[in-house]
């Protein structure tokens, strides 16, 4: 930073953001002041660029409990059982530190979850990686892969599936998303509520470190600067990023939830971006309490921090609960028990009252308890006054040349089987580092279209739902449409927690995006929003959760719209193994679902992978869902599903949801599971075989009849295209592969990436 | 009277919920065991639960070694308890000296999370002795240290006293010989990598750890 640069602007803060606090203070803030405003009102925190289109989203429902804007939503799954679910992005830190960035993604989500008083139970990872030949996303990709095993595995919660997208778009710009799922008997769901003057707050956990300071102001809210992916990867930046201890968390989970389970805390917050500015002033000015913070007392990790690094630092593992003043001796031989340091670092105070006779909390950080006023802000003014912004949006204005340039009619001369076995990538080199097992609960884990796990844990009341989860995107889409691209993207994790039996009852999201200070990007991230809303609406799926990653930009250049829709699904009764995507020999291959688009549009290839990935072409119309059309195939499928699930005869050898790579690598993805080939015919071209549009299925039954009168009855095209058998899969008139050389390009792709 | 089996917890351990889960639905009572007790009373076995001791920080199972509970442990080993070590319990038994050997990191050096087939090589252990010499069983494996090794004359003596009660069919980890799992002297200690409570019911794809913890139960009750 220059010399010259005013010290706001190095914290995050534009000229005019100052003046505003100047207002809401009515004096200059001092250094501590403005940096804990400098974390608060940053966009990762605040959310400034983006909040004005969130309000669009639905996001009620019956059976939700805890909407956006808490640490997870929640929804009642029956059997007085709630399920808490969250996804985060932390791709700037994952760029700059691939291990500690994606480990310490995993710390986040978690706390983020049992801050609800639920036990994490599964986490996902999408990830997205530049050009896969390349040396340095060859590092990434192992470096990410390594901290959420090295952690994830540690901390004791499975990984059970995500997503590996490489796309040129994320050379400079990885990103690492991670979803998790929690559940809690009902009633012992908490928030991040400060309430009762006079009670403590407790810091849990960690010592407070020089780690971890500006990430969510200078790394995640702004860009790169370099553009070559390699040299200019600001490494400056590298203290930004924080450390993991997944030994720490795992004791920290242990005594949180056991704290709540006696009852023993008022509130609790986990500490993730901005630290203790955030924890503190996000439960006062919930609680519409004020809340006093001697600086002095909070546990640090090296000497001579400066009060301003204590109250931003994101050192991990750390929980802040409030507590009456009676229990503290309970809550610290609790915590002394899992070797949890507890330190009181403050207590709960009356609010003042405005003008109009409203409460004020004030934040006030102190030099000793009744020690000598550091920092005085109102607490709301930190949490929920920053700025509001409604960005200029201006739509791309190559966008209608891209579109134009469709991919589908030159698609005729493909070699179709050398696609096949370009696309037929499985990342089981990546999820075989993942425990995806622990709690006996992964009865479909990693590699399938959605994970399905028992709904158990310890603690849990005794059921025998299942619950289903898919974490979806598309860029390749969402960059040609990005309002039709995401409600695709909605519609492909209906359809995938379908093929698992499972209804969809809620969603939730992580929008990463580029510079919101560009335009276009601006009317991608409104698009991307409204298309989420068509989608929901059509589906009547809330949106309980999300997240916005913007800035990821290098060197000006913005990444694709991508953003990820993390889906959860509950199946009534699950007391036997569905369905897979494997075949048995001797049965035929059905397309379930509308071949073609609605006004018999011919299929377009446009924004899929074969274009994009095989033919280098990212143009075209992208095409459209009929959302009644899907929700009647996925409810027949589920349906099928869930009592093969619940243990009845079932029609179904086998299920696959048409995703990425369509009939084509489904049909590849099926054979190469099972070991068992197929022959189909009848495929109409290639543009149909590698189409994406969601609402298909191939399955495999041994009585197609019976499965073609059900179907009909619920109005559900069904045709019988080929059967399955011997060692090849042939496509005829289009290709004949042998099985074994699918599992070998299956297997070996991704394994030979991480050992390069 | 029906067994009650142990379930030992150190800070950091997290298949311990897991282990009872699986014990308790072949009908055996499961208690957890926490590493600040320094004995001890009721148990008719144990089972040291898989997870990351003290984060395994150091080494695997080298702090845990220290734990006040690991007197208790080895006094009920020594007069013929039975006791099994799951993972990272078995990286414990080894790092305490019941087991002989260690557990170094895999060939290939990375985590692994999968199935294994394994081949019963011996059925004079309390995890083993309801099974068939020959038996191939489907457990899947979840480790980073997970190669044991062991020097030569350890090798031979573990042959010749029938010891080795597990090997891998397609050693996934590098393991000397082959080698899951191993008893002591007595056959009364044993520890695999393999998890056999992963492989307890038809709806987690496998049936086939249930002989393992079978045979424990078995050995519980006849100390009762």
């Amino acid at each position: 930073m220059s010399n010259l640069e005013p010290v706001h602007r190095a914290l995050g803060l534009s000229d005019a953001e100052y003046e505003e606090i100047v207002g809401v203070l009515g004096r200059e803030p001092n250094l501590l002041e403005l940096s804990l405003y400098g974390v608060m009102w940053s966009e990762h925190c605040s959310y400034k660029s983006s909040r004005i289109h969130l309000k669009r989203l639905p996001t009620k429902g019956p059976h939700v409990l805890v909407g956006p804007g808490e640490n997870a939503g929640v929804i009642d799954a029956g059997d007085n059982i709630a399920i808490a679910i969250r996804i985060e992005s932390h791709n700037h830190p994952s760029a700059i530190e691939p291990y500690q960035g994606a480990a310490t993604g995993v710390g986040g989500i978690l706390r983020d979850i049992f801050t609800m008083g639920a036990r994490p139970l599964a986490v996902m990872d999408p990830l997205f990686f530049g050009d896969p030949e390349d040396a340095r996303q060859q590092w990434l990709l192992d470096g990410v892969v390594s901290g959420i095993s090295g952690y994830g595995n540690s901390v004791g919660v499975p990984t059970v599936g995500g997503e590996l997208t490489f796309d040129r778009c994320y050379q400079s710009n990885p990103l690492v998303n991670v979803l998790c799922v929690g559940a809690l008997p009902k009633e012992r769901l908490v928030l991040g509520i400060a309430s009762g003057p006079g009670n403590l707050a407790v810091l849990l956990g960690s010592s407070t470190g020089r780690d971890g300071i500006g990430g969510v102001s200078v790394l995640a809210s702004a860009g790169f600067e370099g553009s070559d992916g390699a040299e200019s990867l600001d490494d400056a930046k590298r203290p930004s990023v924080q450390v993991g201890d997944p030994y720490e968390e795992k004791r920290l989970i242990e005594a949180c939830l056991a704290l709540l389970d006696e009852g023993l805390v008022v509130g609790i917050q986990d500490l993730g971006g901005a630290g203790l500015a955030c924890a503190t002033s996000e439960t006062a000015a919930r609680g519409r309490v004020g809340m006093d913070v001697d600086v002095n007392a909070i546990p640090r990790r090296e000497p001579g921090m400066e009060p301003w690094e204590v109250m931003t630092s994101e050192s991990q593992e750390r929980m802040l609960a409030i507590i009456t003043p009676e229990n503290l001796d309970q809550v610290t031989a609790l915590c002394s028990r899992w070797e949890v340091r507890a330190a009181v670092i403050g207590h709960v105070t009356e609010p003042d009252f405005d003008a109009n006779g409203e409460p004020v909390g004030r934040l006030r950080i102190r030099d000793g308890f009744d020690g000598a006023i550091l920092a005085e802000v109102p607490a709301s003014s930190l949490a929920d006054d920053a700025p509001l912004y409604d960005r200029p949006k201006a739509r791309p204005a190559n966008l209608d040349a891209t579109i134009a340039d469709d991919p589908t009619d030159d698609a005729v001369s493909l070699d179709v089987a050398a696609a096949i076995e370009q696309l037929v990538v499985g990342a089981r080199a990546v999820y075989s580092q993942y425990d995806h097992q622990l709690f006996l609960n992964t009865v479909i884990g990693p590699g399938a279209d959605a994970a399905l796990l028992r709904l158990a844990g310890p603690g849990l009341p005794v059921s025998k739902r299942g619950m289903a989860l898919s974490t979806d995107s598309n860029p390749r889409w969402c960059a040609l449409d990005p309002r039709a691209g995401t409600a695709a993207t909605v519609a492909e994790g209906v359809a995938n927690v379908a093929t698992v039996g499972a209804t969809a009852k809620a969603v939730v999201n992580c929008l990463n995006f580029g510079n919101p200070e560009h335009p276009e990007v601006m009317w991608q991230l409104s698009e991307a929003i409204d298309g989420m809303s068509e989608a929901c609406n059509a589906l009547s799926l809330p949106v309980i959760g999300g997240n916005v990653s913007l800035y990821n930009e290098s060197g000006g250049i913005d990444i694709d719209p991508t953003p990820v829709i993390g889906t959860l699904g509950l199946v009534e009764t699950l007391v036997c193994v569905p369905p897979s995507l494997s075949w048995s020999d001797n049965c035929d291959v059905v397309i379930l679902g509308t071949r073609r688009e609605s006004g018999d549009r011919p299929h377009s290839l446009a924004g899929s992978r074969v274009a994009v990935d095989v033919m280098a072409r990212r143009g075209g119309a992208l095409f459209s869902v009929d959302f009644a059309d899907l929700q009647t195939s996925c409810e027949f499928v589920a349906g099928l599903v869930s009592d093969a699930a619940a243990g009845n005869a079932s029609l179904l050898d086998s299920v696959h949801d048409v995703g990425g790579g369509g009939i084509a690598v489904a049909l590849a993805e099926s054979a190469a599971q099972s070991g068992i080939g197929a022959s189909v015919a009848g495929l109409e071209s290639v543009a149909e075989l590698f189409s994406e549009r969601p609402g298909r299925f191939i399955v495999t039954t041994p009585d197609s009849a019976g499965l073609r009168a059900l179907a009909k009855q619920a109005g559900v095209s069904a045709e019988v295209i080929g059967r399955t058998g011997g060692l090849d899969l042939v496509i005829e008139g289009f290709a004949s592969i042998a099985v074994s050389r699918l599992q070998d390009r299956r297997d070996k792709t991704v394994a030979e990436l991480l050992d390069a | 009277m029906a067994a009650t089996i142990g379930v030992v917890v150190y800070p950091g351990t997290n298949c311990e919920h897991d282990a009872v889960l699986a014990l308790e639905s072949l009908g055996v009572r499961a208690e957890l065991l926490f590493h600040d007790q320094r004995s001890f009373s009721g148990l008719d076995a144990l089972v040291i639960a898989g997870g990351f001791a003290h984060g395994d920080y150091l080494r695997p199972g080298a702090i845990a070694r220290f734990s006040p509970v690991m007197g208790a442990i080895e006094d009920f080993a020594r007069r013929g308890g039975p006791v099994v070590g799951i993972c990272n319990g078995f990286q414990v038994l080894c790092e305490s000296g019941l087991l002989p050997g260690a557990l170094q990191k895999n060939r290939g050096l990375r985590f692994l999370c999968q199935d294994s087939q394994l081949r019963v090589t011996s059925t004079s252990s309390v995890l083993t002795s309801q099974a068939t010499v020959g038996e191939l069983l489907s457990i899947p494996i979840n480790h980073f240290s997970g190669s044991y090794t062991c020097d030569i004359d350890t090798l031979r003596i573990l042959r010749e006293q029938d010891r080795i009660v597990l090997r891998y069919v397609d050693n996934p980890n590098g393991s000397i010989d082959d080698i899951a799992g191993i008893a002591n002297e007595m056959g009364n200690v044993v520890g695999l990598m393999p998890h056999p409570e992963r492989a307890s019911s038809a709806l987690l794809g496998s049936v086939d750890g249930i002989v393992l913890l079978r045979s424990l139960i078995t050995s519980a009750m006849a100390t009762t």
